[in-house]
């Protein structure tokens, strides 16, 4: 096959694989970012749709802002839950009218449109350790100017945005200078004494689990961060009246609370959910609700749920992997004769790896959709450096004189690379090969931003869930799966590599 | 079957008319003309940079003439360069086995791919390997495991594994230390002596060019300055190169 033969197959297979999420009838699809009350929200509107017997599908859980975004512009998803503040400064250009109503014109040139606000503001906060603030007699964020030696990580999300730290920091003249950190690890740090000060949400139901006090925004520096439902114009009208009841429903004292049932006692989302739509009578009249919610993966024995999510991330690996070689090593063959153009491709493979996941799979969303598709993309492009370094590396290290005995006894081109090239490259590809599968073993995590499932789907929701059990769940297999890895490419080595070369890789 | 029969009309085995080959502004060879008889062991002689490696790998259409015409088995070079290549045995300094393949595979190789019958591989190989005096379980080493004669041994049998017509020697004998050199000349004399080939060898050893070649050829500096048996270089040296390697010392 020749080298575009590859490329075409590739992106057949990846076509089939995006194919398979957009071919059936279509439900409306639930979006929800990946933290706690994301997902609740999320799941809250699924319920209530289905209340009202439609069909619903969850992608809950995506990696963010820009992904959800992403997601609902190019139709992945219907909606999602999204806070004003959020879109006036990371979506909407600067300088838009204040309030719900000051968003509707701008967001309706980009097709978009907001559902009646679900009742609460979850800004920012700072949270200050409890101990600290009782000793310092903190309560205020101007006072926090007098104590440089705080020690502050803020969310990453925060630390960038234009509402975020530096502003903040300016507003206030604060002294403390900060790094990142996620937002659930943080509450631990600040529990264990090994962190004074962290951005919090004001409805974040861990302020409820920790000791912690919320220090007052007395310069009303941070916006107003209105939950309210983000859909696109063609979002149907019967749906809008299914979610209607939901409006200015949720104060912020309900929302923590909801929040600190899934995050602090444990509860499940769905059952979470369920709960609260029944008990504002605008659950289902039956328990239906629940079951059809019980997809939630971690609701499900926990074995079986290892068994599901681990064969996901295979999959996931696995095509990618295969993708990187059919892509890499063909890549390498045909370049490596021509300096400039390998080094060209080198630098390339490089770049892409240095860009940032989860914006890579942003930049895909409107290509590839969400689910398996962009992961897997993503992770191909993670992949494909080392197979193509290791590749070029070991076709230029083979001796000359070799290549020009095989060429003057007469071998053909093919007879060359299948005879001579390719088996004393063999080594160093194989090697190659298998570094790029423990990156993406690791990596494929990721997947879970996108909905793609894998180990990173309890990874993930066990951090925003500060629940170690479920990071667990998610962690031990996938060094499982290294660690059998690794074993797997020992014996293909002693299977494949000729044995003088699996001695001394110089031997003459 | 001899080399000569299979040239048509006894012609030379390689004839070179006006060959010029350059890279880029360096001009390697100039005005070739020059032919080399079949059946018979000729040497290319001359110091280092004369040329020679270059004038060998025009034989077999690893290098191109940048001008000029050159006929092998009394032909042009034909379009298909593998198949060409088959019928022409090639070894090398160091004999550049493949560190890979055991000597069997190393040697049958092309056979393999010509698709002969196991037993013909077999017997073409046994006979070689006695004609070579390489040890008996040599077939399923790995050519790191022998003497760098015996290798070099191997390398001759892989060039003659399919009896070509014509072989190309490229300082096969270099590296070595004399005791071995000698060995694996009287191991070369007795497979030019059974086997029909035509031989060019390249050399920039007068002793062994001498012993082993009924032809010489005196390449300096990318000109031809003398070709002919070793008995008329001898009355007429053209050089004082070609006096000293004729008549020096022993």
């Amino acid at each position: 096959m020749s080298r575009w033969g590859w490329v075409l197959a590739l992106l057949l297979t990846l076509s089939t694989v995006a194919a398979r999420s957009s071919a059936a009838e279509r439900p409306i699809v639930v979006g929800s970012k990946n933290f706690t009350e994301g997902r609740l929200l999320g799941e809250l509107l699924a319920q209530r749709l289905e209340a009202e017997g439609f069909t619903v599908e969850r992608r809950l859980g995506l990696g963010g802002t820009l992904i959800c975004y992403q997601a609902l512009t190019s139709g992945e998803i219907d909606l999602y839950v999204e806070y004003t503040g959020t879109l006036r400064e990371a979506i909407l250009p600067p300088g838009q009218a204040p309030g719900v109503a000051g968003l509707r014109a701008p967001l309706g040139a980009l097709g978009l449109e907001l559902l009646p606000p679900l009742g609460f503001n979850n800004t920012y906060a700072l949270a200050l350790a409890g101990p600290q603030a009782r000793a310092l007699a903190l309560t205020r964020i101007s006072q926090l100017a007098a104590h440089p030696t705080l020690r502050a990580a803020f969310s990453h999300e925060f630390l960038d945005r234009r509402d975020g730290w530096r502003a903040l920091k300016a507003r206030y003249a604060l002294p403390q200078s900060a790094v990142g950190i996620d937002n659930a690890l943080a509450y631990q740090s600040l529990e264990k004494g090994q962190l004074d000060l962290t951005d919090a949400n004001s409805t974040d139901g861990e302020l409820l689990r920790f000791d912690l006090r919320v220090l007052d925004d007395d310069l009303q520096f941070f916006p107003e961060y209105q939950a309210v439902p983000l859909v696109r114009r063609d979002f149907p009208a019967a749906a809008r009246a299914a979610l209607a009841p939901l409006g200015g429903r949720l104060g912020e004292y309900t929302m923590r609370r909801l929040n600190a049932a899934v995050a602090v006692q444990g509860a499940p989302f769905a059952a979470v959910a369920a709960d609260y739509l029944a008990g504002e009578g605008l659950g289902l009249a039956s328990q239906a609700g629940t079951e059809a919610s019980a997809q939630e993966g971690w609701l499900s024995p926990r074995g079986a749920r290892i068994v599901l999510r681990t064969r996901e991330h295979l999959q996931l690996t696995g095509l990618a992997l295969l993708g990187a070689c059919l892509l890499g090593i063909p890549l390498a063959v045909v370049v490596h004769r021509r300096r400039r153009l390998a080094r060209a491709v080198l630098y390339l493979a490089g770049l892409a790896q240095t860009i940032p996941s989860l914006a890579l799979l942003a930049l895909m969303i409107p290509l590839l959709g969400i689910g398996a598709a962009p992961a897997i993309v993503a992770l191909l492009i993670y992949a494909v450096l080392p197979i193509l370094r290791n590749t070029l590396t070991a076709l230029l290290g083979v001796d000359p004189t070799l290549r020009r005995v095989a060429l003057a006894m007469g071998l053909t081109p093919w007879q060359q690379l299948r005879y001579l090239v390719l088996p004393l490259a063999l080594p160093t590809i194989l090697a190659g090969v298998r570094t790029a599968t423990v990156i993406s073993l690791g990596a494929a995590t990721l997947a879970a931003f996108v909905g793609a499932g894998g180990l990173g789907e309890p990874i993930v929701t066990g951090i925003s869930l500060n629940n170690t059990a479920l990071i667990l769940e998610g962690a031990l297999p996938a060094a499982a799966l290294a660690l059998l890895a690794e074993w797997g490419f020992e014996a293909l080595e002693a299977r494949l590599v000729a044995a003088p070369l699996r001695r001394d890789p110089l031997a003459p | 079957m001899t080399a000569a029969a299979r040239t048509p009309g006894g012609a030379p085995a390689v004839a070179f008319q006006g060959v010029e080959k350059r890279y880029g502004d360096a001009v390697v060879l100039r005005e070739l003309s020059l032919t080399l008889p079949a059946g018979q062991t000729s040497a290319i002689v001359g110091p280092s940079g004369s040329g020679k490696s270059t004038l060998l790998q025009l034989i077999n259409g690893v290098l191109k003439p940048s001008r000029g015409r050159l006929e092998v088995f009394g032909a042009p070079l034909p379009e298909d360069l593998p198949a060409f290549r088959r019928r022409i045995g090639y070894a090398v300094q160091g004999s550049a086995l493949f560190p890979h393949l055991t000597v069997w595979d190393n040697v049958t190789l092309l056979a393999q791919l010509e698709g002969w019958a196991p037993a013909r591989q077999r017997a073409r190989f046994e006979a070689l390997r006695e004609l070579m005096q390489l040890p008996a379980d040599a077939a399923a080493r790995y050519p790191h495991t022998l003497s760098g004669g015996q290798q070099q041994r191997v390398g001759l049998c892989r060039a003659m594994m399919l009896s070509p017509p014509l072989l190309l020697l490229d300082e096969p004998f270099s590296a070595l230390d004399p005791l071995t050199r000698d060995d694996l000349q009287a191991h070369f004399e007795r497979l030019a002596a059974a086997e029909p080939v035509t031989v060019v060898l390249v050399t920039h050893d007068r002793q062994e060019a001498l012993r082993l070649a009924r032809h010489l050829v005196v390449l300096e500096a990318g000109r031809v300055v003398q070709a002919g048996p070793p008995e008329a270089l001898a009355a007429a040296p053209a050089t004082a190169f070609v006096e000293e390697l004729v008549r020096g010392g022993p």
